[in-house]
Parts: C-alpha cells; structure tokens; sequence
C-alpha cells in the first residue's frame, strides 16, 4: 500500500517533448512508472522514447489512454493554463513540478480545483516516489527502498537527503511526496499526514518543514489531534534572516510570522520529536 | 519586486484613485519649482524603499517654493537605513479630516486575495494588527469572480465611514483591486487614505510589491526595479540563475536546492560556525555555474572558508566535481574549501576532487565540523 500513487497509476506527461519533460519521462519509464502518453500541443501523433504516444490536448489524451494522473513539466507561463486543462479533461491528480508559477495564478488554480474536487500535488515541488511501485516526478529512484516511513517535505533535494539517509540505516519508504515550496499549493502537510494516518503500509511519518506561513503549526494542531502514528519532524530555515526569500517562493519570515523556533515549538508540543539536523532523523524513528 | 510611493500612486492613479497633485524631482531646483507649480504649501517626501520614512526625517513640510528647495535639498542628502536619497515626491499638501488604512494582500492560509481596512489609518498597520486586531475589517476576495459591490459597502460599514463617502470609496476599492491583479502585486496599500477638509478621499500614501514570478507578463513593471535597494553581489548572482543571499557570516556555502541550503547553514550554526550566505545553484550545476557562484561568494571579504554541499541524484556527482575543478582553475581561491558529495556517483566525484587541495567530508555533521575548525585555524 501508499498514498495517491501505487502500480495502478496510468501517467500522463505534460510537455512531454520538452527538455525536462523528455528527460524525466525517460527516469520514470526507467523506473517501472507505467507512463501511458503525453501532451505537447502541436505535436499530437508523434512518439517519444519509442512506444509513449505524444497528443495534442489532454482531453484527447485522456480519452485515448485512460489516464488518471498528470504531471505537468510545462513552463511557468503557461503551466497554469495546463493545470487548467488537466483538470477540465477530468484528471483526479495533478503533480506540477514546475518553479515560478505567478501566486494569483496559484491563487485561480486552487480555488477552482477546489470547486471541482481535484488533487495537486506542487507546485514548485519534486513530485511523489512509491519505492517499488511508481514514480510521478523528478525524485532520484535509486535513493531509497520500499518501507514503513510516510515522507512529506516542502523541499527537494533536503528530501532527498533524508530519502538517503534512511536507506543507509535500512529503513525504507512507503510513499514520499514534495509538496513544494510555493505559498500557495494543492496539497498541504495535513492532507498528507491524514493520507498518511489511514495508509496500512505506512507506520511512521517524516515531515521536513521550512519557514514561512503556518502550515508546520496547523499540521502541530492536526498531529496532537488526530494522528495515531509518530511523527519526526525537521525544521530548515533556523538562521534565514527575516524579510528575504530564500530559494523558494514561501520561504520567507514576514511580519514576525514564519519563524522555524515557532514551528519546532508547536511540533514539540504536539509530541514530535524535531531533528535538529537531518542526519539525526534516522535515529529518531527508531 | 518593492516599487517606491510615487511608482505606486501613479499605477493606483491609472485605476482611478484619487491621489494628490505632485512630482518627483532628484534635485533641490526641480523641488522648488514643482512647489511653484503647485502653489500653497507641500510636502516633500523622501522616495526609498524602506518603511520608517517619516521617523528618519525623510517627509517635511514646506510653506514656500523657498522652503521646499531647502528641504528638499537636505532630504536628497539624506541615507534613510543604509539607503541614499535620490529623489523626492513633492505633493500638494492636504488638509486631513481623518485618516484610514486600506490595503489588498495575498492570504495564504486563505488560499485569497484579502482585502484589509481600518478606521485607524497613517500608523504601521502590522503594530495595529497586533495590538488591537478587531480595528482590522478583513474581506477575502474570490480570485474566480473578483470583488463584489457588497463587500466593498461591508467594508465601509465596517470601517464607520460615513455614507456620502461609499460611493467614492467603492471607486477606489475597485481601483485598488484592479491595479492589484492588473499588475501582479501581492500588496497594494492606500496608507493612508485620507478624508480632506473639503471632503474629498484621496490617497495619501501608496506602496505596492509585484510578485517576481509575473514580472515576465509586465515589462514595463519590471523596468521600474530600484538596484540601489539591492545588494550587488544578489544582482550579480540573478543574472547567472542563482538564488544567493549575503548573511554576516565566514563560511560561504554552495548547495544545490533551497532547502539544503538553508540546512546548511543551519548546521554551521549548530556547530558554532557563522555562514556567509545562502546560495542555491540549482540543478545540473555545470563549471560556469559554479565558478561565477564562487566567484560571487569569494566578493565578500569576511569569506575565509567555502563549503561545497552537493546532493546527487538526477545531477551525478562526478559530473558537479569536473565543473568544481574547472571553475578552481578560472577563479584560484585561496581559502580552505570543504566538499561534501553524496548521492549518485558520490565515490567518482570524491576521487576526481582528490586531486585537488579540497577536505571532503561524507557526512553533512562532518563537512559542518571541518568548516568551523578550518576558519578557526585562519
């Protein structure tokens, strides 16, 4: 078991002919992710990597493959207008790993995907890893192992890190999802915990925070309430100076609000042990 | 993006919100003769892009043409918190029966746009959201439909403003709202809005912030950016695709990802090290990348240690490791470097680097350890 992707996911690529799309739809595939076609307007009835068929429009792919997952490789500009499309040709998750989308865009997105009840996953983000089953996104596959560890994290490559440092010790993952580093994104901590907290095959939960906004604390509120599963925690951001935005677009401490102190505080009251560096995650779980 | 007060009104002026009469001048003789222009007294108003301009002397009052030359004079030599001056508004002067707040920001718990008012206006509304946050009237705005004539009267009901005024205030609100989402900002304030002895509204004070990410569909917005706001050594970085930021620190760091970037320093400050920067050179980090990142962390003279922390996954280790070399031989630092390489291929990666004079460390506790102890020896 996993959450929101498993070997039944049927993928779609969009801008499955650019660059990275090309090149990520070629990890995926190498990683037993069961890649059914992609889109890239104007290149409809063309193929990449031999057997993937490329369309013009996701409603047409949709109807040719029987996808029920997207993820979107499209640049910033035109991402949103993917999202968009996506979600009118009835697709039930949608993972953008595309940076730089405009926040009011953001802003458009969700509140419409809200009306229709659809999943996001990003964006900003590294996208979700089912060790054994399913990759949909860009994390490495051949950093981690099939496990009991729940993983979610705001960021990439710290993700990854921490991926690594499990498999070292032998622990492996049931699912891993980067929900992003935006301020605005589809899936929040709390989605993913409640996700978690209900999966089988998930026995502990890892959730790598960062500063800016208040979702580490709302999550703090959500574990001492409703999580049966223990959950480490750890916190980026500590020494970042207020008022600047390190990297990603939500790291930022504005107006006193977005402080990792605060946050470590509310997670320890909550009952999460906090790492005060990633290394020492491992150890925590055990 | 931050723009300055007059950049603001003028946007503000363009969706129909009064605003008063004035220009901007950057020396002490246009000043006078604007003041001339406009007749009566005015208000010369220092334009940077830091909050607290009031406090530091950077906004006068000036009775005569004279007067405003003088003043404008001193303002223009003025540094207002590190800042220098180089221009000044000069505004007609109102005469101000009441002050109010109104500002639209994005809320991100909300997932909306908000927009905020308050009866108790001109002061620093972060301090009146704190002390008293029930003077705060908060309207979330559906970014699908936009706002509503009823929420703009829920708002001046709510704010007790006086009925003859709703109709001008919901021109304004609506103008608000479209320079907001007309020009990408994530804050647009009227701070204040004034209600004038001859009861008129008019907006005082402006000040908007255009999200970086949009700036790509509004050129003309974009060329408005003031460098002097900005650290050097951050434009430079921007230009090769690197995200960096100067802190007080010795130890430079160089990181691929955000979030182990600001890991990074952390760690340093876990172990009693003081980081220099942030920097994320992103994926797929070629020599070029690397060397101007080295380049640019190695400006700051109080750099007397650099640490590589690279993560490989997609990105190969070895392949980061040839860009390191090269770029070692472009720039020729001569502080001790620490480099970490995990992930794919991490083992190629470490032998390639043996060759040069670098201390590699495998564990992000040990490359911290060996930071510290390197700049403590210097």
């Amino acid at each position: 078991m996993s959450i929101l992707i498993n070997k039944n996911t049927r993928l779609l690529v969009q801008g499955i002919t650019g660059n990275e799309g090309l090149f990520h739809t070629q990890q995926m595939v190498a990683f037993g992710t069961n890649v059914v076609g992609g889109t890239s307007p104007g290149k409809g009835g063309e193929w990449v990597l031999g057997n993937i068929p490329v369309f013009d429009s996701v409603k047409v792919a949709v109807e040719a493959t029987e996808a029920n997952t997207i993820v979107n490789f499209v640049p910033a500009r035109f991402s949103a207008d993917a999202i968009f499309e996506a979600a009118d040709a009835g697709i039930s998750l949608i993972v953008c790993i595309t940076e730089g989308l405009p926040v009011q865009d953001m802003m458009r997105v969700r509140n419409y995907l809200d009306q229709k009840g659809i999943r996001m996953v990003g964006p900003n983000c590294p996208g979700l890893l089912t060790p054994g089953e399913s990759k949909v996104g860009i994390i490495p596959g051949n950093i981690s192992i099939p496990g009991n560890v729940g993983v979610v994290s705001r960021s990439g490559t710290l993700t990854y890190e921490v991926l690594y440092a499990l498999k070292l010790v032998g622990m492996g993952v049931s699912t891993c999802v980067g929900i992003g580093g935006d301020p605005i994104n589809g899936t929040n901590f709390i989605d993913c915990l409640s996700l978690f907290n209900a999966d089988p095959a998930t026995e502990k939960v890892v959730m790598i925070g960062e500063i800016g906004g208040t979702d580490e604390e709302k999550a703090a509120q959500y574990i001492s309430q409703y999580m049966t599963k223990p959950v480490v925690s750890f916190i980026a951001g500590q020494t970042a100076p207020p008022g600047k935005r390190m990297g990603h677009a939500g790291a930022i401490v504005e107006g006193g609000s977005g402080l990792a102190a605060d946050k470590v505080k509310a997670l320890q009251a909550a009952g999460v042990k906090v790492a005060s560096h990633p290394e020492e995650i491992p150890s925590l779980l055990k | 993006m931050k723009l300055h007060e007059y950049q603001s009104k003028q946007i503000f002026a363009r969706y129909g919100v009064p605003i008063p009469k004035g220009q901007v001048a950057s020396d002490a003789v246009h000043a006078k003769e604007i003041a001339k222009e406009l007749g009566g007294r005015v208000v010369v108003k220092s334009q940077v892009l830091v909050g607290g301009r009031g406090k530091a002397g950077g906004i006068r009052l000036a009775k005569t043409p004279q007067e405003a030359e003088e003043v404008a004079s001193q303002i223009l030599a003025m540094e207002i918190k590190g800042l220098p001056v180089r221009k000044v508004l000069v505004d007609e002067a109102a005469n101000i029966e009441k002050e109010i707040y109104l500002g639209i920001t994005n809320d991100r718990a909300a997932r909306k746009p908000v927009m905020m008012a308050s009866a108790a206006g001109g002061v620093d509304i972060e301090e009146v959201a704190r002390v008293s946050p029930e003077k705060i009237i908060k309207v979330h705005i559906d970014p699908l439909l936009g706002i509503k004539d009823y929420q703009t009267r829920d708002i001046a009901l709510g704010i007790e403003l006086p009925k003859e005024h709703w109709r001008a205030f919901n021109q304004i609100a609506f103008g608000l709202w479209r320079a907001y989402l007309e020009c990408d900002a994530t804050l647009a304030e009227i701070n204040p809005l004034v209600i004038t002895g001859d009861n008129k509204l008019v907006a005082l004070d402006g000040k908007m912030l255009l999200d970086d990410n949009a700036l790509f569909r509004h050129p003309d917005l974009a060329e408005l950016r003031d460098l002097d706001a900005e650290v050097q050594s951050e434009i430079e970085a921007r230009k090769y695709g690197l995200t960096f930021i100067k802190l007080g620190g010795n130890i430079g760091c160089m990181v691929n990802g955000a979030g182990l970037a600001m890991t990074t320093m952390d760690i340093i400050k876990l172990f009693g090290g003081e980081p220099a920067n942030f920097l994320d050179i992103g994926g797929g980090a070629g020599a070029d990348k690397v060397a101007a990142a080295m380049r640019i962390i190695l400006t700051d003279p109080n750099v007397k240690a650099i640490l590589f922390n690279i993560f490989g996954g997609i990105t190969r280790c070895d392949e980061v490791a040839r860009g390191i070399l090269t770029a070692l031989e472009e720039v020729k630092p001569n502080v001790p470097m620490i480099v970490r390489l995990v992930g794919t291929n991490a083992e190629e990666g470490r032998r390639l680097l043996s060759q040069a004079k670098m201390i590699t460390a495998e564990t992000l506790v040990e490359a911290a350890k060996k930071s510290v102890a390197a700049v403590a020896q210097v």
